[in-house]
């Protein structure tokens, strides 16, 4: 097909898994051969394609695969059955790090990596203010990239992927590392690239990214493609069957004195029960449950709403809302009763908090502790965070024929 | 062949890490590159002291160059090994030290081979340039064999590069092929006529012949290769004339099949590599 840039056609990858890890001649010679080892097949007579121009996505659980086909695509594995045909420029961003050397300077990797992805020095030179400043390292451009943060080093990284000016570009989950206004810029980068008819691969967790980001996506598991499809359906379903683990605290951190701590954060139904799966409309309480190694003054609790990419969707907390008790002790339960959940389909996370009264003093902050979907529901709006519960109205036109039909719209809703 | 067409397009990338290398080698070293004429020099110090003048091995004068001087005679055949030695190891490790650009960025792998030996090519050409000046204030006159002097260096280059990519698949799925081969090379070095001329091996033959061994020593010496350089880089250097035709053809041939071989068995064995290290 002439417009895949990328054809994956019954592509297996099989690994080695050693008893006894080692690469030494007289354990081999011992052994009569090489180490003994069982087969694993990473990947399963795994078939599709990439349309030019588009924005694909990878998406299954931890080991079901995804990096080894980002890989194989990347040629930095060779399948061991099937063919990868692909066309055009190629950039990879591999999970943490995109072949720096901890020893050089963020400069000479710079330089480096350029040259690898097949940059002349020329070009090198007139692309690196952009690249140091996209990456927003210019302090620390002549350290050695070992001492880069985490955030840091992903940020170069992909600076330097995107800026080498890829026709294809494989992502894998690297992006989360960084902060809310580094995925933004890389959000818009994304955007820029597909206007100028590139194709991005992505591999990520991120449900809520890759249902606003991707125009088709596959599906992993264990090694064997269940589907190609639009995101909307795919994530749907992909949700439902509990992939996605839910509730838990993925990732959120905590601190806090802890005279008193938040021992669950929950939405829960009419019979009490957790629950992660919402829709748009229904009624839905958040259940908190403290626990307190002493009495408390003045407790004041917080609720706060995120999408996955970090964008703040909402706060309140028992202060602002006037419901502040003089104290509590030992252990117990508050609530936050919402009569229309007034989101629209997407994965959320909440953090929650319990301070003192002047908001000062954190006894307990667990951020990110409860990750939600929401679901399709009532009102059915078409796309953003919010649902506004509105109607269309008042259409106005210049014939009296299409007047009538107004009305008729009108009287018939 | 595809390797070699690969190696072609990435002449720019080949180009860089050469550079990376040759900068690399020295970094935060007070001398930096002083470092890579002051090794040799300690080496012939060394070696002259040992085998010149404690161990009394006698050379023959520079014919016609009319040279005598055992440290000059040494040098010529100490550089050219040590150019295969160092360009073969660092070949050898160069897979390994690169695991983290291997595992996360494609390209053809067996540049950061050919770029790791031709860093070290860098060093040799250096050295024998001052080599030549040295060797013209003693009186020799290598000048007009400068042009075959290059020819040989190169073939010594596809030589090494052969080894050095069999070596460096190898060593990626056996990591001990680097201390194996550290002890190999000693041997090596002693079987090929650097501190001693070959006449003694010649003597040695003959006395065995006289005891009744008959074992062609000879013979099974001057199979190594690297026996062959020697003698090709000192008859242009140090005696300033024609190699022997075998030696020069045995020189070719060696750096052909080498690199054949060592690109045939980088090849079949790459495929894994990014798994294995
Ligand atoms: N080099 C390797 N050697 C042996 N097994 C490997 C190797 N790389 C990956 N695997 C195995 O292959 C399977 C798929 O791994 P892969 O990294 O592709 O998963 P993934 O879908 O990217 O998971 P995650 O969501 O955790 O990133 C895993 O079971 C893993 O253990
Ligand atoms: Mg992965």
């Amino acid at each position: 097909m002439s417009d895949s840039v990328i054809v994956v056609d019954g592509v297996s990858k099989r690994f080695r898994l050693y008893h006894q890890r080692n690469q030494s001649i007289k354990a081999a010679l011992m052994r009569g051969g090489r180490a003994k080892y069982e087969e694993f097949w990473a990947l399963k007579d795994v078939s599709f394609e990439v349309p030019e121009g588009s924005m694909f996505g990878l998406m299954g659980v931890n080991g079901s695969g995804k990096s080894t086909m980002l890989n194989c695509i990347a040629k930095i594995l060779r399948p061991d059955k099937g063919t990868i045909a692909t066309r055009g420029k190629f950039s990879a961003l591999l999970e943490l790090g995109s072949g720096f050397h901890p020893e050089l300077s963020g400069r000479e990797n710079i330089y480096l990596n350029g040259s690898i992805l097949g940059l002349s020095k020329r070009e090198l030179e007139a692309r690196f203010d952009e690249i140091v400043d996209f990456a927003g390292v210019e302090q620390f451009i002549d350290q050695p990239v070992k001492n880069y943060s985490s955030g840091m080093y992903v940020r170069l990284g992909f600076s330097v992927a995107i800026n080498v000016d890829p026709d294809v570009l494989l992502v894998d989950e690297v992006l989360a590392v960084g902060d809310a206004a580094f995925q933004e810029k890389c959000m818009e980068k994304f955007a820029e690239f597909r206007r100028a008819g590139k194709t991005v691969v992505v591999v990520s967790h991120a449900m809520g990214t890759m249902r606003t980001l991707c125009d088709r996506v596959a599906w992993l598991d264990a090694g064997r493609l269940v589907e190609v499809g639009r995101p909307d359906e795919l994530i749907d379903r992909y949700i439902d069957e509990g992939h996605v683990q839910r509730g838990d605290a993925d990732g959120g951190s905590r601190w806090g004195s802890g005279e008193g701590a938040l021992t669950s954060v929950a939405f829960v139904d009419a019979a009490g029960a957790p629950t992660t799966k919402l829709r748009t409309g229904d009624e839905a309480t958040i259940r908190l449950t403290y626990e307190t190694r002493q009495r408390i003054d003045k407790p004041v609790f917080g609720l706060a709403i995120e999408t996955l990419e970090g964008v703040y969707v909402w706060a309140s907390n028992t202060r602002d809302a006037d419901y502040v008790p003089d104290c509590i002790e030992g252990s117990g339960t508050v609530e936050f009763h919402i009569p229309r959940l007034m989101l629209l389909p997407g994965t959320f996370d909440i953090s929650a908090s319990i301070v003192d009264f002047s908001t000062v003093h954190v006894y307990d902050f667990r951020r990110h502790c409860y990750r939600f979907d929401v679901d399709h529901g009532t009102p059915r709006e078409s796309g953003g965070l919010v649902s506004l519960g509105g109607a269309w109205r008042n259409l106005t036109s210049g014939s009296a024929t299409a007047d009538r039909a107004v009305q008729s719209l009108e009287s018939g809703s | 062949m595809s390797a070699l067409t690969q190696l072609g397009d990435s002449r720019e990338l080949l180009a860089n890490l050469t550079l990376r290398e040759v900068r690399g080698k020295y970094k935060r070293t007070a001398l930096g590159q002083v470092w890579s004429l002051i090794n040799p020099l300690a080496m012939m110090l060394i070696y002259t002291a040992v085998f010149g003048q404690v161990l009394r091995v006698t050379i023959p004068p520079g014919n016609p160059s009319g040279l005598h001087l055992f440290a000059l005679w040494l040098v010529c055949a100490l550089l050219p090994w040590n150019f295969m030695s160092n360009a073969m190891t660092g070949g050898m490790s160069s897979l390994v030290g690169n695991a983290n650009l291997i595992k996360k960025v494609y390209f053809p792998r067996q540049v950061l081979v050919a770029a790791t030996v031709l860093s070290w090519d860098v060093t040799f050409l250096t050295e024998m340039g001052v080599l030549t000046a040295v060797l013209l204030a003693f009186g020799g006159m290598p000048l007009p064999w400068l042009p075959l002097v290059v020819v040989f260096m190169a073939f010594l280059t596809l030589f090494a590069l052969g080894l050095g990519l069999a070596l460096s698949v190898a060593n990626v799925y056996f990591r001990d092929t680097q201390h194996l081969v550290g002890i190999v090379m000693q041997i090596w070095f002693y079987a090929t006529p650097i501190v001693y001329p070959i006449s003694y091996v010649h003597k040695e033959a003959v006395k065995l012949h006289d005891k009744g061994w008959n074992i062609p020593v000879e013979f099974m010496y001057r199979l190594n290769p690297m026996e062959r350089f020697v003698e090709v880089f000192r008859s242009l250097m140090y005696d300033n004339r024609w190699p022997a035709l075998g030696d020069a053809l045995y020189c070719i041939g060696a750096g052909i099949v080498s690199v054949v071989i060592g690109y045939w068995l980088f090849a079949r064995f790459e495929g894994r590599m990014a798994e294995e290290l």
